[in-house]
């Protein structure tokens, strides 16, 4: 495997302070169950799975509480041992209700039972696809697209790259870091198994330069792999571990608008999406926890913690110590992109994957003002939008506007927001437009199949 | 002097030419139209509020000519006009009944918990999409106003943390039931006085934990209101909901109601 500097580079985007410093040298550490876990049935982009759990059953750990319940979906399964309490609609981190089982662990805690373990180098690309789709897994960098509908792309769309993506570009978050340096052998496992199953593309590894030590454990994990791997270290800057610049960075093909990675024959999977698809395989062990980064300034012990999915955020908060000073914000996710939560009730899932305490110190209240058209989120917008443009007809209330000015590719990376010096809520307006506009294209397609 | 009669000759000439040119397109290039659709025109009120669910009162108009709309759809306009209309389209007139929205909430900033700061734009769906909203009641009226941005007459006001109708310049067109991301306006006759304002149907426990004036389904409205015979009231859930078609009218329910959430037009101003 070679390593290569990024060859190429998107416009836009934008250097926020990192504190990654304060975890990204402390090595993952696993929680011990929880006393109740709340499991959500919506961990995943697409459809919840379907609950297979009542009050009262008991379960055991890595058993099937929920089964996936459409094409774009995805299995549960339990962490733990222990007696389910209830299942309820819980508010998730985004404030989306779904249904959650809640389980009371069990003292003693037995194994997880596993499904048999696969050998990759001879099991056929149809068992491992198989393989991935029980064990439940989701992408895990944020968005949750179920793995297995990634991996097998539709027959008229050749995979040419598998780029695993490691940037990490959100402050704060250091949990893919952890992985790569402590677990690159099992992240090359996954790389394998994904390589098998898309039947061969050239795999690039791409990481952030700020990360020196992850480098260094791929490259000494990669070192004696076959076929085309490079390793590709890309400049520190946000938003680089977005899919479409990422690709672009890798192998400088560009996304079509509303297309998917495949229309330009790249799969995007993440490091931790890998080493479970590894777990999952060769240890038969389906997706039940994952590395979340607990950071912050609001935080006692800032950590990366392995913990089951389904823990509680004040669970994860007391095994970190709990919060010191006066907590103003807790953010579920990065700054950048991650959801403020109102409460510490809320469960993790399979994409958590950090959970934030910051105080008045790091947090900045303010209220919207009027544009000034001062051109700095045009110059941060990674997309090549007009993000001024599209605020200003948001606050006129002109959805129609917003839509020519193309506000449907907007990734809502914050990248303008962060910059801007009247402090104004832009990416909450793309937001607002792009919820408005599906909402209009919903409505069509209802009228057109209630005419046809 | 031959000029300004060879000038004044020629003009009167094209003036003839025009004239004729017009008298003759007049006759065989003439649109047919149907003269109902200007009586009915000039019959419909012209606020224009597209709340019968056609362009504007011409739009509904021509529907109302072509049959294809149904009279009595034109909520500011009331029984006045679709009489008139119907006098018009030579048909009896159905007998209309005004409608005004109710906003059914009346959890407002004191007795509806808040849980959390919102600070991102002002507007309702925003709020929603934002971790489920800064009021703990999922339910319940959010108070940025997407309502009242969009109410043609100005009848919507956020008071409080709580949007408000004035049933006097409400013209029942419901453009603000469609705004509202929670869904929690409903088009209720003018005449009905007494309302459940909520419309959280979880069970008690729940509510309580949100609001202090929630409803939680106890069912004494029904008992005091003369039974589940008396038909005032029907329950989705824990939720109580009145009967529009058949409305309580004593009074003396309001006060009874342990929630406090059955209130006598308390968010309309009546004396209209």
């Amino acid at each position: 495997m070679k390593t290569v500097k990024s060859p190429f580079q998107f416009p836009g985007g934008v250097h926020p302070r990192y504190h990654k410093d304060l975890t990204a040298d402390k090595p993952i550490v696993d929680l011990p169950p929880p006393a109740t876990l709340a499991i959500s049935m919506s961990q995943h982009l697409g459809a919840p799975a379907k609950c297979l759990m009542k009050p009262g059953d008991h379960v055991v750990p890595g058993q099937l509480i929920g089964e996936k319940s459409g094409f774009i979906s995805a299995n549960v399964h339990s962490p733990v041992a222990g007696t389910v309490k209830a299942v309820e609609k819980r508010p998730g981190p985004t404030g989306a209700l779904a249904d959650a089982v809640v389980i009371e662990t069990d003292a003693d805690q037995p194994a997880a039972t596993a499904m048999p373990p696969l050998d990759w180098s001879t099991a056929s690309r149809e068992e491992l696809l198989a393989r991935v789709e029980a064990a439940g897994i989701c992408g895990m960098g944020g968005a949750g697209f179920p793995t297995s509908v990634k991996l097998n792309p539709p027959p008229d769309k050749h995979c040419e790259f598998l780029i695993l993506n490691g940037a990490e570009c959100e402050p704060y978050l250091s949990a893919d870091c952890r992985m790569m340096t402590e677990h690159a052998d099992r992240i090359r496992i996954g790389v394998e198994i994904m390589r098998r199953i898309l039947g061969g593309p050239a795999v690039r590894i791409a990481i952030e330069n700020n990360k020196p030590g992850a480098i260094k454990a791929i490259e000494k994990a990669f070192a004696d792999i076959s076929g085309d791997v490079e390793l590709v270290v890309l400049p520190t800057l946000y938003p680089q571990g977005s899919e479409k610049h990422q690709i672009y960075a890798t192998v400088g093909r560009v996304v079509p608008d509303g297309a998917l990675p495949i229309a330009v024959g790249c799969v995007v999977e993440n490091v931790g999406t890998a080493a479970a698809i590894a777990d999952a395989v060769d240890r038969g062990l389906p997706l039940t926890s994952r590395v979340t980064t607990i950071s912050g300034d609001g935080i006692t012990e800032p950590k990366n913690v392995r913990a089951p999915v389904g823990t509680s955020y004040a669970d994860l908060a007391a095994f970190c110590g709990g919060e010191r000073g006066a907590v103003r914000k807790v953010i579920s996710g990065g700054p950048m992109m991650g959801f403020t939560v109102p409460n510490l009730a809320i469960a993790t899932t399979k994409t958590t994957s950090g959970l934030l305490f910051l105080t008045d110190k790091s947090v900045f209240q303010y209220s919207s003002n009027p544009c000034i058209g001062c051109g700095r989120c045009l110059r941060a917008c990674p997309m090549g939008l007009d993000p001024s443009a599209i605020s200003c007809a948001m606050e006129a209330g002109d959805v129609a506007d917003a839509e020519a000015r193309g506000v449907m590719n907007c990734i809502e990376c914050g990248a303008c927001s962060f910059g801007c010096p009247a402090y104004r809520s832009i990416t909450h307006f793309c937001r607002r437009a792009k919820i408005s506009i599906r909402a209009r294209i919903a409505a069509e397609k209802a009228k057109a199949a209630k005419k046809g | 002097m031959s000029a300004i009669l060879i000038a004044t000759l020629v003009i009167a000439a094209v003036g003839a030419g025009a004239a004729l040119a017009l008298a003759i397109a007049d006759r065989y290039l003439a649109v047919k139209e149907d003269p109902r659709i200007g009586l009915i025109t000039a019959a419909l009120p012209g606020a224009n509020c597209g709340g019968c669910g056609f362009a504007g009162c011409d739009g509904y108009a021509r529907a109302l000519v072509a049959g294809e709309a149904a009279n009595g759809a034109c909520a500011p306009g009331g029984a006045a006009a679709a009489a008139e209309i119907a006098k018009i389209l030579g048909v009896e007139a159905s007998a209309t009944v005004r409608r005004v929205a109710l906003v059914k909430c009346c959890g407002t900033r004191s007795e509806a918990v808040r849980v959390g700061d919102y600070n991102g734009i002002c507007d309702c769906a925003s709020a929603a999409a934002t971790a489920g909203g800064d009021k703990g009641c999922r339910h319940g009226c959010l108070g940025y106003g997407a309502c009242a941005n969009v109410c043609p007459k100005h009848a919507i006001r956020v008071e409080d943390g709580l949007a408000v109708v004035d049933k006097r310049l409400c013209i029942g067109c419901g453009k603000c039931v469609s705004a509202c991301p929670r869904k929690l306006i409903e088009l209720v006759p003018a005449s009905a006085t007494i309302h459940v304002l909520c419309a959280n149907p979880l069970k008690g426990p729940e509510v309580t934990k949100v609001c202090g004036v929630g409803c939680i389904g106890c069912h004494l409205c029904e008992k005091n209101s003369g039974g589940k015979e008396a038909g005032h009231f029907t329950f989705d859930g824990f939720l109580a909901k009145v009967n529009y078609d058949n409305p309580p009218e004593d009074a003396a329910i309001v006060a009874k109601c342990p929630r406090k959430c059955i209130r006598e037009d308390a968010h309309f101003e009546t004396g209209a």
